[in-house]
């Protein structure tokens, strides 16, 4: 075996046998410790894992092209708020009124547009004044969260419109909507990464920035398509996510950065840049929150899921360590 | 002429920005509100502003040994409520040294895990921020933490109390930023923070130990998270689980304002006393001014972002970055 290869197939299968794991101990547990009779491995129960993960996993996709760049968007929270209150406000306004249910299409793409936008000037910035992308999006994390209660004040913004709720409710070939949008969104984002010259570029440029510019690749302007990605997809996110609940709040989406870059991480890309892949990432997302539900099904209250979540974040970081160090001899065990 | 100028300008303008732009500030918010300047108005932006900066005094240290620490909110929200549980469990002289000492446990972790094991940084604390999240959540069962007694205790005295007719709050902010000032600048091992952030290879080829260095970061940070805590705990003598929940993000924030690289390397003690009080100063003139308080949201952003800018911009002599 070449030197290394275990430790890369180890490292690549990780997270798969990690959710295998958390499969087969939540099942076992449940027969114990469930109060309902239902088994953990239920189908419908699965389909809501899927559905549940929609939210964090689109924006995930996104911050995985971005970390592979090298950067990092901690906006996304925010970004996402200020998508869904464009959805929801913008489908009462008065110039809309006589379109009668097209306003949907035009309330999405005028979201979706919000976020892209907002994505693309975190990109700018980053582009043109060099400032790091941790802090530029630590600035406007706070500063869109300061634009989304420029809103409504303190209020919810609420407005439901039933042929869109009826829609976001919609299973097809008995998967939930918002599944489909995150297989869509998985699928476009790995075929953008693995067989496009922008994917290729990413990976050259999170791997060696200095390469890169002596290459030929217009790293700015590639940079800057990658944040308006992820503010897309966290625009998109929102916009799937309140079709169905119809009401959101100055501070929803708080918190959403930690758990998308937990997801990431877990899935195998590196905080550094130059590797990751969506697929992994799919698997980081699938796994937290198999955690969340399993450690629920199992009777554990909302603080342990907090806990293990974190405590396996760190020993995920110290593993993939020791793989890193000893891969380059052979992998003991 | 004006080439010669500019070159003069330059350096001053990256040594002594954030100064400058908080003379500019206090200049214009005084025009603009007669109040502004007054001295019980300092007083209860300093007082408010003094959580935030004891806490941003810790991760000075942090920053500068080239880390990052996002661990400090949930952190804080640990410390108040264990202080909180433990004044009616075993009264407040042993509940103040008791959590110390669970605070300082939990930063000798992260200092252990990035010190030692140089797990990177970012992630470590980010994974303690969730799970130090939940442990407050088990230790206090989900529910918010009152002192019974609160007209009786004298454990009040370090939020809400005064000292020669300052607030205490203030006078314990300034007491640990002149103390650890002088640990980071008059030192031996504040040079070796330097050092190790600047540049930790040649740190280690001329004999520091940068596992040491980095962990006693993490216990100095945590330390100042406890007092911050105390701080917290004494002024509401109740609390929620979330009450640090955010306030990481803007303790770098005020960070970064004075100055500090995420790099590592650079930053001062000063420096981030100013950029908390920039944060305070800030959010307390657009309120006397009338605004509501999320404009305060948006002008940190713009300020953030021209201070960090202008700093590295004044470094490599050109205002706009050289990505192509």
């Amino acid at each position: 075996m070449q030197p290394g290869a275990l430790a890369k197939a180890l490292k690549s299968g990780a997270i798969w046998g990690f959710i295998l794991l958390e499969l087969i101990f939540f099942s076992v547990a449940g027969e114990f410790l469930s109060l309902s009779d239902k088994a953990f491995m239920d189908w419908e129960n699965m389909l809501l894992l899927l559905k549940q993960s929609a939210p964090i996993g689109i924006i995930a996709m996104g911050m995985t092209i971005v970390m592979v760049n090298g950067n990092i968007d901690l906006s996304v929270g925010a970004t996402f708020a200020i998508a869904a209150i464009v959805l929801l406000d913008s489908m009462t306004w008065p110039i809309f009124a006589g379109l009668g249910d097209w306003v949907i299409p035009v309330a999405w793409l005028l979201a979706l547009m919000a976020g892209a936008l907002l994505g693309a000037l975190n990109g700018l910035i980053v582009w043109k004044t060099g400032v790091d992308a941790f802090i530029v999006t630590l600035g406007s994390m706070l500063g869109y969260r300061g634009i989304v209660f420029m809103f409504n004040g303190e209020n919810p913004t609420s407005h439901l419109n039933w042929t869109l709720v009826d829609f976001a409710e919609a299973q097809f070939l008995g998967l939930h909507t918002a599944t489909w949008f995150l297989l869509g969104v998985t699928f476009a984002i790995w075929f953008l990464m693995t067989r496009t010259v922008h994917g290729r570029n990413a990976y050259a440029i999170g791997d060696n920035r200095e390469a890169a510019v002596n290459a030929g690749i217009r790293v700015g302007p590639h940079m800057m398509v990658n944040f308006a990605i992820i503010g897309f997809l966290a625009a998109l996110s929102a916009v799937v996510f309140y079709s169905e609940s119809g009401s959101v709040n100055p501070n929803d989406g708080q918190l959403y950065e930690l758990w998308v870059i937990t997801a990431v991480v877990l899935g195998g890309t590196k905080i550094t840049g130059g590797a990751g892949n969506v697929i992994g990432t799919f698997g980081g997302v699938v796994a937290i929150q198999l955690l969340r539900k399993g450690l629920g099904h199992i009777g554990a209250d909302t603080s342990t899921v907090n806990l293990v979540i974190g405590l396996i974040l760190i020993a995920v970081l110290f593993l993939d360590k020791q793989l890193n160090v000893k891969g380059k001899e052979e992998l003991k065990i | 002429m004006a080439a010669l100028s500019k070159a003069q300008i330059g350096p001053i303008l990256a040594k002594q920005g954030i100064l400058i732009a908080f003379a500019v500030f206090m200049i214009a918010f005084t025009i603009a509100s007669p109040k502004f300047l007054s001295v019980d108005n300092v007083f209860s932006v300093v007082r408010s502003s003094a959580i935030l900066g004891v806490m941003a005094l810790g991760v000075t240290f942090v920053v500068i040994s080239g880390n990052l620490d996002l661990s400090v909110g949930s952190m804080m929200s640990f410390s108040t409520i264990v202080v909180l549980d433990l004044h009616d469990k075993i009264g407040p002289f042993l509940a103040i040294p008791a959590m110390f000492a669970m605070t300082l446990a939990l930063g000798a972790i992260i200092g252990f895990l990035v010190g030692y094991l140089r797990l990177n940084s970012l992630i470590v604390t980010l994974g303690m921020l969730s799970a130090i999240h939940g442990l407050t959540l088990t230790y206090s069962g989900g529910q918010n933490m009152d002192i019974a007694d609160k007209e009786g205790t004298w454990f009040s005295v370090f939020g809400q109390g005064t000292a020669l007719g300052i607030p205490v709050p203030i006078l314990i902010f300034a007491a640990l930023a002149a103390f650890l000032g002088l640990v980071l600048g008059k030192t031996a091992f504040g040079r070796k923070i330097y050092a190790v952030g600047g540049n930790d290879t040649a740190a280690t080829f001329s004999g520091v130990r940068r596992a040491r260095t980095v962990f006693n970061c993490y216990l100095i940070s945590a330390a100042c998270v406890a007092t911050a805590g105390l701080i917290q705990a004494s002024r509401s003598l109740g609390s929620q689980n979330t009450v640090g929940q955010g306030l990481e993000l803007e303790v770098l924030a005020a960070v970064i304002l004075g100055g500090a690289s995420l790099l590592g390397g650079s930053g001062t003690i000063f420096k981030t006393v100013i950029g908390v009080l920039i944060l305070g100063f800030i959010q307390n003139g657009l309120l006397l001014l009338g605004l509501q308080f999320y404009v305060q949201f948006v002008v940190t952003w713009v300020i953030i972002i021209l201070a960090v800018w202008l700093d590295i911009a004044a470094k490599r002599g050109k205002l706009w970055s050289p990505i192509a």
